[in-house]
């Protein structure tokens, strides 16, 4: 799939595939096959240590790339018969919160996640993905439909945060993402979050409680942005490349503090080189996770939520 | 999140003992009235002129709210650790120690039980003082066991915010302690335990986002600011100007966030008539 938007450390390994690729056009006039494998080999061995030895801006700069998929094009790849809901019922349809009841595999369940644009008319239409707190009333009015029809949640979050805005303010944001918050924690079905973008703080959590949590290989989840964060203790921005490193943000690190339980292989390069296959490794681990928390009693479920989350954190006594 | 939003006041604020300046002489920063300390003390850190209502730790809210002697604090050793081994332009590690021995302070909270005219209570108190009343694993951690204390004991449950946010030295573990006070307050909640969030300037970020606005009934101190994101980053990513008084207790009152706004003096008051209201 030859990408329109690339990263810098990207540059070496496409180049080298589109020379691949001219080559292939060439190859039933002269015989190079040989060349093309060592091409193949040479390809395969640059991909390998470049995504390595990925550092975490690199990974920040994937999570955000723009032909990365996004949650509508997970729930198309992944489900049937996805129905969108709109509205909170209060104020309005947030158009950075998408979801619905759709069939995974042949499970009924509520699939809700933020949602970005491609270009920049939808980005402005999607608000970058950054939700109001209609779009959070909304994410949570879906789970309670979820749980008064007994089917499981699956969230998907991919945000820089809940939009910094004066009619947010006014609306609540706060009090929304903390309404989320205290509900999910007590959402009488089984909820699996996974983190398949960015997971940029509180506006990420507010649909993050759950049962599972899951993060594809190559996201980040943190309290700030690498960006923020070094304008903020460095008073500066050029200090973004060692936030990343300090804030430790990779779905490695995720799963070493217990923040996530699973981490979910990308495809080769990322998940932007192949949706298709992204999205069924995705399906195949919710799946195996559905399969997981549905033996689990409800009052078992609901106890285990909060110790999970009533665990988290380090300090010493 | 935002505690950092005002970098000069709490970054630097290693120097600062606790949030009560030193000196006998007190200026008011709202109509510059000048109030020896004692009379400004006596007035529970209130502009004696216009009203203003100083900012606090817990020293001094617990000494205003609870009845003489009655504080018995919890948790007091827990203290910070540096999980993600934390540098900037200081060593997380330096960064807490340096505030613990400016401020006497073990970290952002201080919780214990008490009594408020003869009436038990879970009460927690934050202080933005250090590190900018941020919320790390410690602060969690005290919220969390407060709100077993609540559970075990059926005491009403007071937290009193004054916070920046999430501290961002523990990166995404602070984050989660907005998902681990929540999820505690929700069993808090089933119990039918009664929770008065008490919230104070600054309170924003993460702490608003999570307990702080969860209370049974949200209080708030007049004027006092109340948001997500603070408004500096609001104006910063808007580019607008903002409507007066936004953000402001007031401000939320109007909006329909908070139950209603009281003066510091007669904070004790309010409560105790509200607790025999609600409590059995
Ligand atoms: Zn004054």
């Amino acid at each position: 799939m030859a990408l329109q938007n690339y990263l810098d450390f990207e540059k070496p390994i496409l180049d080298l595939e589109q020379k691949i690729a001219e080559m292939r056009s060439m190859s039933d006039k002269f015989d190079i096959s040989s060349e093309i494998n060592k091409l193949e080999y040479k390809v395969n061995i640059l991909r390998k240590d470049i995504f390595e030895k990925l550092t975490p801006w690199q990974i920040v700069q994937l999570a955000r790339h723009p032909e990365r998929p996004y949650t509508l094009d997970y729930i198309y790849l992944m489900t049937n018969n996805f129905t969108e809901l709109h509205g909170d019922r209060y104020y309005g349809d947030d158009k950075a919160i998408v979801g619905g009841f759709a069939n995974l595999g042949d499970k009924p369940v509520m699939i809700i996640g933020q949602q970005k644009g491609r270009d920049t008319k939808s980005n402005i239409y999607r608000n970058f993905g950054m939700p109001n707190p209609e779009g959070y009333r909304k994410a949570l009015r879906l789970m309670k439909l979820a749980e008064k029809f007994n089917r499981p949640v699956i969230t998907l979050i991919d945000t820089p945060g809940a939009f910094p805005g004066i009619e947010a303010e006014e609306r609540g944001q706060a009090e929304a993402i903390a309404r989320n918050l205290i509900e999910m924690s007590n959402l009488h079905v089984p909820i699996i979050v996974v983190i398949i973008g960015e997971g940029a703080s509180g506006g990420a959590l507010g649909i993050g409680i759950g049962d599972r949590v899951l993060m594809l290989q190559y996201c980040w989840y943190s309290v700030i942005s690498p960006e923020s964060c070094s304008s903020i203790l460095w008073r500066s921005w050029d200090y973004k490349e060692q936030a990343a490193d300090a804030l430790k943000l990779t779905s490695k690190d995720m799963l070493r503090f217990k923040i996530i339980d699973r981490i979910i292989d990308e495809p080769v390069g990322g998940a932007h080189r192949n949706h298709k296959e992204a999205a069924e490794i995705l399906k195949k681990a919710l799946l195996e996770e559905l399969d997981g928390v549905s033996k689990i009693k409800k009052d078992k479920l609901l106890d285990n939520r909060i110790k999970k989350f009533g665990e988290m954190g380090f300090w010493k006594d | 999140m935002a505690w950092f939003k005002r970098s000069k006041d709490n970054i630097a604020s290693d120097t600062q003992k606790r949030d009560v300046p030193d000196g006998t002489w007190i200026k008011c920063p709202e109509c510059s009235e000048m109030m020896h300390k004692m009379q400004w003390e006596s007035n529970m850190y209130l502009c004696t002129k216009c009203g203003h209502h100083f900012r606090i730790g817990s020293e001094e809210y617990f000494k205003i709210l609870l009845d003489e002697d009655s504080f018995k604090e919890m948790d007091k050793k827990l203290r910070s650790v540096d999980p993600l081994n934390f540098e900037d332009t200081k060593p997380y590690k330096t960064r807490i120690n340096d505030t613990m021995k400016s401020t006497d302070l073990s970290d952002a909270i201080r919780t214990g039980t008490g009594k408020i005219n003869s009436i038990d209570v879970v009460i927690c108190c934050m202080d933005f003082g250090f590190i900018g009343g941020s919320m790390g694993s410690v602060v969690g951690e005290k919220i969390s066991r407060a709100i077993d204390k609540a559970i075990k004991t059926k005491y009403p449950l007071l937290i009193i915010s004054s916070s920046g946010g999430a501290r961002m030295m523990e990166g995404a573990i602070s984050l989660m302690q907005l998902a681990k006070t929540s999820t505690k307050l929700a069993k808090l909640n089933e119990e039918k335990i009664p929770y008065i969030s008490i919230l104070t300037n600054p309170t924003t970020g993460g702490s608003t986002a999570s307990f702080s606005m969860l209370g049974d009934l949200n209080i708030a101190e007049p004027k006092a600011l109340i948001a997500f994101a603070g408004p500096r980053v609001v104006k910063q990513a808007t580019g607008k100007d903002l409507p007066p008084g936004f953000q402001r207790a007031e401000f939320l009152l109007e909006h329909g966030f908070i139950d209603f706004i009281v003066n510091r003096k007669d904070m004790k008051d309010k409560l105790t008539q509200l607790l025999k209201l609600i409590c059995n």
